[in-house]
């Protein structure tokens, strides 16, 4: 049955023995592996086009540019939008940093409010402190329940008012890791007529998306926690926005006139797209687009849901652990799961478990002021994260190798 | 060296131990230091009197390796003059380095040789010398 499969034979850096041990890799939420399928997609296309595209005439460079832009178009339907709605970047953080300078920069006043969730990363908080800094609007924290991660009605309603232009959320935060519930806040921020900015780096590889039903006007993504390259990712704009925004990089092939004194843009997607693009990485990530469909997501989801509840149960089950967040094994969780060991800093935690070849995250996962808010010990947390490559070997590894580690640090039963 | 090698009972010791863990009447230098890969965070304190530092502690939080040599540090240098805490400060910050190796210039350092091993630990270098620039950024002042 095809999801008993191991795909793990897929990936080749998975096959390797780390401090003696097979390697248990926990840690895609960080950066997930690449099958061979997308190794040999970058080689190939270096290896036969390898042309610069959208700049030559000749036949190499054709064939360079029909190969970005055809990958354009399968990340485009991978996402159930328009292929002129996508802009490629090296990744989340670099599209989140379009829409505040592009975007935000542009559209924010004193007074008005930019609204997230305090569990937000880094890579869509710090950009809004940076907004709000220069432009005299203010920056307002949405409180998550400590328990479930949830967001309460009262919460929604008091936070993003009249003053609220731009709302940002993650789609599932990189520690908390249950589902958020984007649709009520999407619903609130269009009451009030605020831009909504989603980032899905955490679920891009997790469920199907399809942006324009969920109908946010920002999407943001990076294509190595996806299977594919690092160097590759994403930003969705809604048409009419990228329309107006002005670009923040300027340079080679995003112009449509230049004269000594001024110049007018290429239309969106180029007009974001300065100067030589990783086009190898865009191929790369439509290969990887390739291999996640050819599983299918009735698979893929289901095997990867069924190996969190167990995750999830054993760690609950064990000692000394805590789960962060929503402990509920049948929670809709994806990808990963946040847990303290008793009275162990989590980076000691994490390199006893590499001594048995397990790679998890460990420290404050880019999430500072929600490690602030949870008051977690250490102000840190281990974090486990799942793939489509992992098996119950992988999670009954972490699960058995877990309990030593307190032993090995000196503390009794 | 096997990684968890490094969590012998001198470290996990340590890092539990509270001897050095106070505050200090009259401190005439306090030193902050962070680690931000970690978070782990402290507070050296000193007293020194007529060149010789009578009392050394800290307060602080973090992984096991930067508070065992927190404490290990605080151990080292009490009743040491200025001279010789930062002899013993660039010692330990050689050994780390993986510059000093000589057994007979690593003898100083004592128990704090246990934590030779995360010369080997790029990862968690910063946690090991954090109290160490600590110490040399408060006399250094
Ligand atoms: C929720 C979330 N947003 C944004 C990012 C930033 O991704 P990148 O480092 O690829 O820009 C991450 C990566 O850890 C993430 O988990
Ligand atoms: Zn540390």
């Amino acid at each position: 049955m095809a999801n008993t499969k191991n795909f793990a034979a897929d990936f080749p850096a998975l096959n390797q023995q780390v401090n003696g041990n097979r390697l248990v890799y926990l840690d895609s939420a960080a950066t997930s592996m690449r099958p061979q399928s997308v190794l040999d997609a970058a080689v190939d296309f270096y290896s036969t086009k390898g042309a610069n595209p959208h700049r030559g005439v000749y036949k190499m460079a054709e064939e360079a540019t029909a190969a970005y832009e055809n990958s354009r178009a399968a990340v485009a339907s991978y996402l159930s939008i328009d292929t002129d709605e996508l802009i490629f970047t090296r990744n989340a953080s670099e599209s989140l940093n379009i829409v505040m300078y592009s975007y935000a920069l542009d559209a924010l006043k004193p007074g008005d409010s930019i609204v997230i969730p305090v569990s937000e990363h880094h890579s869509n908080l710090v950009p809004w402190q940076r907004a709000a800094a220069r432009t005299g609007a203010t920056l307002e924290y949405l409180y998550v329940d400590r328990v479930t991660g949830a967001i309460s009605d009262d919460e929604l309603e008091r936070k993003i008012t009249s003053k609220t232009k731009i709302v940002a959320f993650a789609h599932v935060s990189n520690v908390l890791g249950v589902l958020f519930p984007i649709e009520k806040l999407i619903a609130r921020a269009k009451a009030v007529g605020a831009v909504t900015v989603l980032d899905c780096a955490q679920t891009i590889a997790h469920m199907p998306l399809d942006l324009h039903a969920l109908d946010v006007d920002f999407a943001a993504f990076s294509g190595h926690k996806m299977y594919a390259p690092m160097g590759i990712g994403g930003l969705y704009g809604k048409r009419e926005l990228l329309a107006r925004m002005e670009p923040f990089l300027f340079g080679g092939d995003m112009i449509e006139y230049v004269r000594e004194q001024d110049t007018t843009f290429a239309p969106a997607p180029q007009k974001f797209e300065a100067g030589t693009q990783n086009a190898g990485g865009a191929v790369a990530l439509a290969a990887a687009i390739d291999y996640i469909k050819a599983i299918g997501w009735d698979i893929l989801e289901a095997r990867e849901a069924a190996l969190m509840r167990r995750l999830v149960a054993g760690l609950n089950g064990l000692k000394d652990v805590t789960v962060i967040g929503d402990s509920n094994p049948d929670a809709p969780r994806y990808g990963v799961v946040a847990f303290n060991l008793r009275d162990v800093h989590s980076h000691d935690v994490a390199s006893i478990l590499d001594s048995y070849g397990i790679a998890i995250r460990a420290g404050q996962h880019c999430a500072a002021p929600l490690m602030d808010y949870l008051q977690l010990p250490f102000k840190s947390s281990c974090r486990a994260s799942l793939a489509l490559y992992n098996t119950e070997e992988d999670v009954d590894r972490l699960l058995e190798c877990l309990p030593l580690v307190r032993g090995k640090m000196g503390y009794g039963d | 060296m096997a990684i968890d090698e490094i969590y012998t009972q001198v470290i996990t010791e340590h890092s539990r131990d509270k001897r050095n863990r106070r505050h200090i009447d009259h401190a005439t230098r306090t030193q902050k230091g962070v680690n931000p890969s970690c978070g782990d965070e402290i507070e050296l304190e000193l007293r020194e009197e007529n060149g010789v530092i009578t009392d050394a502690a800290f307060t602080g939080s973090g992984c096991a390796i930067s508070q065992a040599s927190a404490s290990m540090m605080a151990d080292l240098i009490r009743g040491k003059t200025l001279d010789e805490a930062e002899s013993i400060c660039a010692t330990f910050l050689g050994m780390i380095k993986g510059d000093v190796t000589d057994a007979e210039q690593l003898e100083v350092l004592d128990e704090a040789l246990a934590l030779q091993g995360v010369s080997h630990m790029p990862a968690r270098v910063k946690c090991a010398t954090l109290s160490w620039h600590t110490l040399k950024t408060a006399l250094g002042e």
